[in-house]
């Protein structure tokens, strides 16, 4: 017993006092968490309890990365297989019956509410890169088929639930490693062609939620709603314009600050970050999300087998997918669809399990200089 | 054909990943440059745009409606003030279902058909954004009710205004008029900065006529609201200018006495100072509560006032329309020594019917049978028909005309008051104009006695008395005594009424006339003798009763009643004192009484009296009534 907790202690002490760490990666997080909880508290209008939730969070999320960070890929590629099919059930199980306002996403645990949905943001990568870092590569049509099989279904478990942000994070994280895989140019081109092919077929589907299809519409022309749909565009486009260069200051942004900009903790904290820190500050944000992707995606090349880097490779480019989408929403380019910034938009699951996929890398990065023939 | 199964190839497919993941990384470099491209549009292109529309989003003007300027009469003594109440406001675009709402809202806060209909007029011209006023003074009851449902109102709102106040009521209604709601004509018509939040105008009396005085200018707030519109700070304010205090030239103690002394009896009374053209009273009766109309009069109650056969929303005094009978005999009896057609003491016989030759129809005296010979003085103490019916002939209607005139009859006195009627001057160009046919000279010989086509204001009479007491002197009459910017500021006084130099070629003419005046009250045959008995100053008074003769046929109208009679006929009645030096000149007419001498003249001497009072003078009221 004693020797357990001795272990245990060991071990924790290790873990905090030589972290298997990229250091560059780790400062770059560190920085990104520091903006978050900055804009943050400006957008919460100093509400301590909020700002002390996300710090909890931050914390919870980056000891789990700490902890993720020791774990081996190997072991991860070993156990990828089991976690797709247990996140993939439990998507079923919300399905069945989950709860939460409008959408079923949560499943409660009693002592934790999370959404499963967030788990597959990990698995699935590991699911695809799992597979195909066992088939030859470039992958052919019988793998593109397989890797699209396992895509496909939970992102049609997450996108019916309804979340089509998390569906397109899902699937796209999964794309990404087939793409990241070699997949030939000629077979992308035929995929894409298919798929703006399909485009307008999917549109007038009953798969497409009625509201899914006014957010496009909206985007489109969003004063012909101004207090419906398109009022979070235009307060949205508001608050970003009136930033300027400079920025009115920190909590000197009036858009969140007297709340015309809606959901200006969560999916629109950006605009509440262009309002108040302007282009220089969102320049420099930008760049720092761009320096964490190339750093991940370093770290994914310089991985010691295919596995490794189809798995990093996917979670940097997802990455990306969340800055590119939410900022793309905010600006009026993109349709609203709940997509988090990244460590700076408040709530819970979406910090742990970003934190949780960088720990992942951290392992890679970690584990690259070991020599392993199984590759 | 053999297919040979793929092999691993680790180092290819490296090779593979580290130029697939570059390439990724040039694509994600390019769509974050993407974004960043857009954020320039919006943050550095469109910024000023946006700013504005960011401004638009928090600040909202908020105007301060000026509070209305207070009205005094020349005492001091209140007429009109703000007291605070409070309304329910609506902004539309805050309510999601406009109709529900109502509905739901009229069982928390009684809503009248008429606030409804009001209120929907007023929407269908407002922006959503702007409150529209719902229900204008509510009770406590009321406040205090929709404060525990206020939560099931989103948009609506209790909000603190300052209302009109007449404390005086009826009393001075036909003085004041009343303010209003501003109407679609109002609108168009009123400057938008001026009244931007204010619901009420004045409509009519003094509240009108001085409006521009009264209003003020409005100030404003730039005040930043949250998304529910929540006001959170004053960025900016600036107060309202209040409008200025008016001071009258009435005195509220000479209304009071004069309105008392009608006892309910329709008709007017009007009392000037005649050194200066001043109204010292004005008053019309029956009156109307002013205070009903300020927050919108109700339809039933607008429709008993109509429905009034009395007419109490009628001003007599401005806009009621008399035949002024004998009333004119003073006037024409100067214009005849003015015009070098009598001397004081010539004389004419009355033999109570009067002939033009060549004809049948005979023009009559009060008396039957005549009173004899009688030179000028006794004619006006008398009104003796006769005398006047030859001056008028020898006149001629042309110079009669021209000369009464003069006086201001057959045009509006000019006073400080909204519509007024300008009454008939009967002149052939008159009745040319009016019919298209001749003047017969029988219609001037009873424009000699103020009948025929005569029509006169008791306002008009009025001015013409102060005309004649001051010898010919004609100022316009006036209301307006001072105005005040604020509580305790200094009173500036208004600027004189328009004068008119005399006209009066020869004092002792006038002095004549003003002895058969004095006559009238005085003497022993005086038409309203006794009046004067214990009034500390010569009066110089007239008598008028108008209509006394039957319209179709020349005799006496045998068939009627003296009630009927009286209820035909107007007593008119008019006086100056003290008679030599007179300080206030004094109209009443009287729609209902049976003469001028005993049903009219009390009404006045009661008027003279609370003027007496007032400066100190002994208070010996009237014991004897005089004769008719």
């Amino acid at each position: 017993m004693n020797v357990t907790l001795a272990r245990l202690r060991h071990a924790l002490l290790r873990m905090i006092v030589r972290p298997r760490l990229d250091l560059p990666l780790a400062l770059a997080l560190l920085l990104l968490a520091g903006v978050g909880l900055l804009t943050l508290t400006s957008a919460a209008d100093l509400e301590v309890h909020v700002i002390v939730a996300q710090a909890t969070r931050f914390v919870l999320g980056a000891l789990l990365l700490l902890a993720v960070s020791r774990v081996p890929p190997v072991r991860l590629r070993s156990l990828t297989p089991w976690l797709y099919a247990i996140s993939t059930l439990l998507l079923v199980v919300v399905a069945a019956l989950g709860e939460g306002r409008g959408a079923h996403r949560w499943l409660n645990l009693g002592v934790l509410r999370f959404q499963p949905s967030e788990l597959l943001k990990l698995t699935m990568p590991m699911m695809v890169a799992w597979y195909l870092a066992q088939r030859p590569l470039p992958p052919r049509w019988r793998d593109m088929a397989v890797v699209g099989l396992l895509i496909a279904v939970p992102a049609v478990l997450i996108a019916k639930q309804p979340d089509l942000g998390t569906a397109l994070l899902v699937a796209a994280a999964g794309v990404f490693a087939l793409f990241l895989s070699g997949l030939a140019w000629w077979r992308i081109g035929v995929l894409f062609g298919s798929l703006v092919l399909a485009l307008p077929i999917a549109w007038h589907s009953r798969f497409i939620h009625q509201y899914q299809r006014d957010r496009v519409l909206t985007l489109l022309h969003p004063e012909s709603d101004p207090l419906g749909t398109g009022w979070h565009i235009i307060q949205s486009e508001i608050a970003v314009g009136s930033g300027g260069w400079f920025g009115k200051g920190w909590h000197q942004g009036t858009q969140s600050r007297l709340e015309f900009l809606p959901e200006h903790t969560t999916d629109f904290i950006f605009a509440v970050f262009a309002e108040e820190f302007g282009l220089i500050g969102v320049i420099l944000l930008v760049a720092l999300y761009a320096f964490i992707i190339g750093r991940c995606l370093w770290i994914a090349v310089n991985a010691r087998d295919t596995y490794s880097r189809l798995l990093g490779g996917a979670l940097a480019m997802s990455f990306f997918v969340y800055v590119m989408v939410n900022g793309g929403m905010i600006t009026g380019i993109l349709p609203v669809v709940g997509v988090p910034l990244p460590l700076v938009s408040y709530g819970g699951t979406s910090a742990v399990s970003l934190l949780t996929g960088f720990g992942v890398l951290m392992s890679i990065h970690a584990h690259r200089k070991l020599v392993d023939s199984r590759a | 054909m053999l297919r040979r199964p793929a092999l691993k190839d680790p180092r290819r497919e490296h090779a593979s990943f580290r130029a697939r993941a570059w390439i990724g990384y040039a694509l994600i470099l390019l769509a974050l440059s993407g974004l960043l491209a857009r954020f320039f549009w919006l943050q550095v292109v469109q910024h000023q745009e946006f700013v504005t529309r960011a401004n638009a989003n928090r600040i909202r003007l908020v105007y301060l409606p000026p509070p209305r300027g207070l009205i005094y009469d020349r005492n001091g003594v209140l007429l009109a003030d703000n007291v605070p109440a409070y309304r329910l406001e609506v902004v539309p675009e805050r309510v999601p279902h406009m109709q529900a709402m109502l509905q739901q809202l009229a069982q928390v806060v009684p809503l009248s058909a008429e606030d409804l209909r009001r209120f929907r007029d007023e929407l269908a011209q407002q922006r959503p954004f702007q409150s529209v006023p719902l229900r204008l003074k509510l009770s406590e009851d009321e406040i205090a009710r929709f404060a525990i449902n206020q939560w099931r109102f989103p948009g609506v709102a209790v909000v603190p205004y300052l209302m009109r106040n007449y404390p005086q009521g009826k009393l001075f209604a036909h003085v004041l008029g009343y303010v209003g709601r501003i109407d679609e004509n109002e609108q168009a018509r009123l400057d938008p900065e001026l009244y931007a939040g204010t619901l009420q105008i004045g409509k009519s009396g003094i509240e009108r006529q001085y409006e521009t005085l009264l209003h003020g200018k409005p100030g404003y707030e730039l005040v930043e609201v949250n998304v529910d519109q929540r006001p959170l700070r004053v960025l900016e304010r600036v107060p309202p200018t209040p409008g200025r205090n008016l001071y009258l030239s009435i005195d509220a103690r000479l209304q009071q006495a004069g309105e008392a002394a009608f006892a309910g009896r329709p008709g007017a009374a009007v009392a000037i100072d005649p050194r200066n053209g001043q109204v010292l009273a004005l008053v019309s009766v029956p009156s109307y509560d002013p205070n009903l109309f300020v927050s919108g009069i109700s339809d039933a109650d607008y429709r008993a006032l109509l429905d009034d056969p009395d007419k109490p929303l009628l001003n007599r005094a401005l806009r009621g329309l008399y035949p002024p009978g004998s009333t004119v005999k003073p006037y024409l009896a100067l214009g005849g020594l003015e015009l070098g057609l009598r001397t004081p003491q010539d004389t004419v016989d009355s033999t109570g019917e009067f002939y033009l030759p060549g004809q049948k129809r005979g023009y009559r005296d009060d008396q039957r049978g005549g009173v004899g010979r009688v030179a000028m003085v006794q004619a006006i103490e008398q009104s003796v028909n006769t005398y006047f019916y030859k001056l008028a002939l020898d006149m001629g209607i042309d110079r009669l005309a021209t000369w009464m005139g003069r006086f201001g009859f057959g045009r509006p006195s000019g006073i400080d008051l909204p519509a007024e009627a300008s009454g008939v001057l009967p002149s052939p160009a008159w009745k040319r104009a009016t019919f298209h046919q001749p003047w017969y000279l029988g219609e001037t010989v009873i424009a000699g006695i103020g009948q025929g086509y005569w029509v006169v204001t008791p306002l008009q009479l009025a001015h013409a008395l102060a005309t004649l007491a001051d010898h010919g002197v004609a100022r316009a009459p006036r209301l307006l005594l001072a105005e005040q910017s604020g509580m305790g500021a200094p009173r500036v006084p208004a600027p004189p009424a328009p004068v008119t130099p005399s006209f009066a070629t020869s004092v002792p003419d006038w002095d004549t006339v003003v002895q058969g005046m004095v006559g009238v009250v005085n003497g022993d045959k005086g038409t309203a003798r006794g009046l004067g008995v214990g009034f500390p100053y010569p009066i110089a008074g007239k008598t008028g009763t108008a209509e006394r003769y039957s319209r179709t046929t020349s005799a006496y109208d045998t068939h009627l009643t003296n009630a009927q009679l009286a209820a035909r006929h107007r007593a008119l009645f008019e006086c100056f004192t003290p008679a030599a030096d007179p300080r206030i000149a004094v109209v009443v007419v009287l729609e209902h009484g049976a003469w001028g001498g005993s049903a009219a003249a009390p009404i006045a001497r009661r008027i003279l009296d609370a003027w007496a009072r007032e400066r100190g003078l002994p208070d010996t009221p009237l014991t004897q009534a005089p004769p008719g």
